[in-house]
């Protein structure tokens, strides 16, 4: 997923000699080749995610189109106040990179573990929030982040959903990946994977179980998400993300606002803690019950 | 260019309107206000090169104010340089006015940057001249600061970067006036000694008197090639108004009736 943002980047950079990428000292062996052929367009600017964002306000006041990069909870939840007062409140074109959604970086520890990103950022007015769940969303996401204007959150993640699609790709529009009458589940990042496989799971126990990509969190696809509401058995929301704030209050939000409620409704994520065990990204949903045969049992359960 | 006898006057014309509009709208910060009358009067007034008319003309010279709970003096100094009507001053703080107590941009012309939060304004201020380099562009940007304001880390991450990629394009000036919100600043947690720090983190300083304004023209010309320049301007919070002077209090107290009346006679004599 990373290395499709980073060739669409490179495309914009070359488009856009506006287009000026800063790292928080984040990024060994994966931007040399845009920092030597983008010269002014690069910065490395130290271990300092509040200044960045800070420079980022000052760049994108004088028309640069800004992209800041760290991972996990750095360049968002370190700098928070930089990106609300001097990004949103000026209605700059600046867009934060977080590579490591959810628990990319799940051996690393619970400072590395970004699960309170989505809920937090997309409570801030005039941001955009991106989690893709292919490298073909986060390739689209890039470009109409960068294209578009305000201040935008991209979060990358290790794990991606081998998908393609032939769509067009729009801030608060998602994608759908399957069909299925029985039950709809709405997914976000990289954790696209694991819903898909559940469906496929569920398919052999007979529920036919659509699935779509809620690329956008902010802006959120509403007629999604009250056609997966009036059209289908119920929702499943999941995310790798912490309960609280994420995808499925989003969604929540959505079908209370418009008095479309699903027949059954359940949010999968984490359950309000912090990950002091630590292992591979796939242990660790494993061990929180966001896999897919977690996945699966909790699906089961909900329509008996 | 004002002429300095005319400088004097600009400088009190700013500390009048700054008394009228905390009067109006019982307002704090009347101190911090008093503090930088001379620096704004000298920036708007002769430093800084700018078109009232056309606010976002490219090469005019960018100024921030990151102390921003002193914005009536950017709103009264923006007025009185035709950026805005002098009438509009009077809706500072009110309900409903875009005036507000730590200064905004949004619908005020000349405004470059919304602060109030601090350690703001100097990342910003950089990031700007950052951009002025890749644009290769000869405006300076200026951001005005607080001293302890430099409590804050953020300042310190941009003190950092500024030097190294030889900004000489950004101008600081510190507000020295050795008094924060409760106590002194060398009480709260020191900040001396100040100068050797900025100079140890490679910057052009010049130390001066901030209430003298050729001092204060003299320190903003006094720019070396591949340095940015900090210009630790020693004031007095509460300056000109005797009973306001070095007085941590009116950093929160608006002047009223009787104390109103006296801050405007001391003016009027100055």
């Amino acid at each position: 997923m990373r290395d499709a943002f980073l060739d669409k980047l490179t495309e914009l950079a070359a488009a856009d000699k506006d287009v000026v990428l800063l790292t928080a000292d984040l990024g060994f062996g994966v931007f040399e080749n845009f920092e030597s052929k983008f010269p002014g367009q690069y910065f490395n600017v130290g271990v300092a995610e509040q200044n960045m964002t800070g420079l980022a306000a000052g760049l994108a006041l004088e028309g640069k189109k800004v992209i800041t990069y760290s991972i996990a909870n750095f360049p968002t939840l370190r700098c928070l106040e930089q990106i609300r007062n001097d990004g949103c409140y000026h209605d700059l074109n600046i867009t934060i990179v977080a590579s490591g959604g959810g628990f990319s970086y799940g051996s690393l520890g619970m400072s590395h573990h970004a699960t309170e990103d989505i809920a937090i950022l997309r409570a801030l007015p005039a941001m955009s929030v991106v989690a893709p769940g292919t490298a073909w969303e986060a390739s689209e996401a890039i470009e109409a982040l960068v294209k578009g204007d305000g201040v935008g959150y991209l979060r990358l993640d290790k794990t991606v959903a081998d998908e393609n699609s032939t769509l067009l790709f729009f801030l608060g529009r998602s994608i759908r990946y399957r069909e299925g009458a029985d039950v709809t589940l709405l997914s976000t990042g990289g954790i696209l994977r694991d819903t898909i496989q559940a469906a496929e799971l569920l398919q052999e126990l007979g529920i036919d179980a659509g699935v779509v990509s809620m690329y956008s969190i902010k802006p959120i696809d509403k007629d999604a998400i009250i056609a997966a509401a009036n059209e289908t058995g119920g929702i499943v929301t999941i995310e790798e993300h912490n309960i609280d704030g994420g995808l499925g209050s989003a969604v929540a939000e959505v079908c209370m606002d418009s008095g479309f409620i699903p027949k059954k409704f359940l949010r999968i994520g984490l359950d309000n803690q912090y990950s002091s065990i630590v292992g591979s990204q796939d242990y660790l949903k494993a061990h929180y019950q966001m896999d897919a045969t977690a996945i699966v049992q909790r699906i089961k359960m909900l329509l008996e | 260019m004002i002429n300095s006898q005319n400088l004097e006057q600009f400088a009190l014309k700013i500390r009048k309107h700054a008394i009228n509009m905390t009067n109006t709208g019982g307002s704090s910060h009347i101190g911090s206000v008093l503090s930088i009358a001379d620096i704004l009067a000298v920036l708007y007034g002769s430093v800084m090169s700018y078109k009232a008319d056309e606010p976002k003309w490219p090469g005019r010279d960018r100024f921030i104010l990151s102390k921003g709970h002193a914005g009536a003096g950017v709103y009264a100094v923006l007025a009185e340089s035709g950026f805005m009507s002098l009438d509009k001053l009077k809706t500072h703080y009110q309900d409903g006015s875009d005036l507000s107590g730590h200064v905004s941009h949004k619908g005020i012309p000349g405004v470059e940057f919304s602060t109030g939060s601090l350690g703001h304004g100097l990342p910003v201020a950089t990031g700007m001249a950052l951009a002025a380099k890749i644009n290769k562009q000869q405006h300076s940007i200026y951001v005005l600061m607080s001293d302890g304001e430099c409590d804050e880390g953020s300042n310190w991450e941009a003190a950092l970067f500024a030097p190294h990629h030889k900004l000489d394009n950004l101008v600081v000036i510190i507000d020295r006036n050795k008094l924060q919100s409760i106590h002194s600043t060398e009480d709260t947690l020191g900040l001396e000694p100040f100068v050797d720090k900025w100079q140890a983190f490679g910057w052009n300083v010049v130390n001066i008197d901030g209430h003298d304004h050729e001092q204060l023209i003299s320190a903003c010309n006094s720019k070396i090639t591949d340095k940015p320049l900090c210009v630790v301007a020693n004031t007095t919070k509460g300056k000109g108004i005797s009973f306001m002077e070095n007085q941590v209090l009116w950093h929160y107290r608006s002047p009223h009736d009787e104390e109103y009346e006296a801050a405007m006679r001391e003016l009027n004599n100055a």
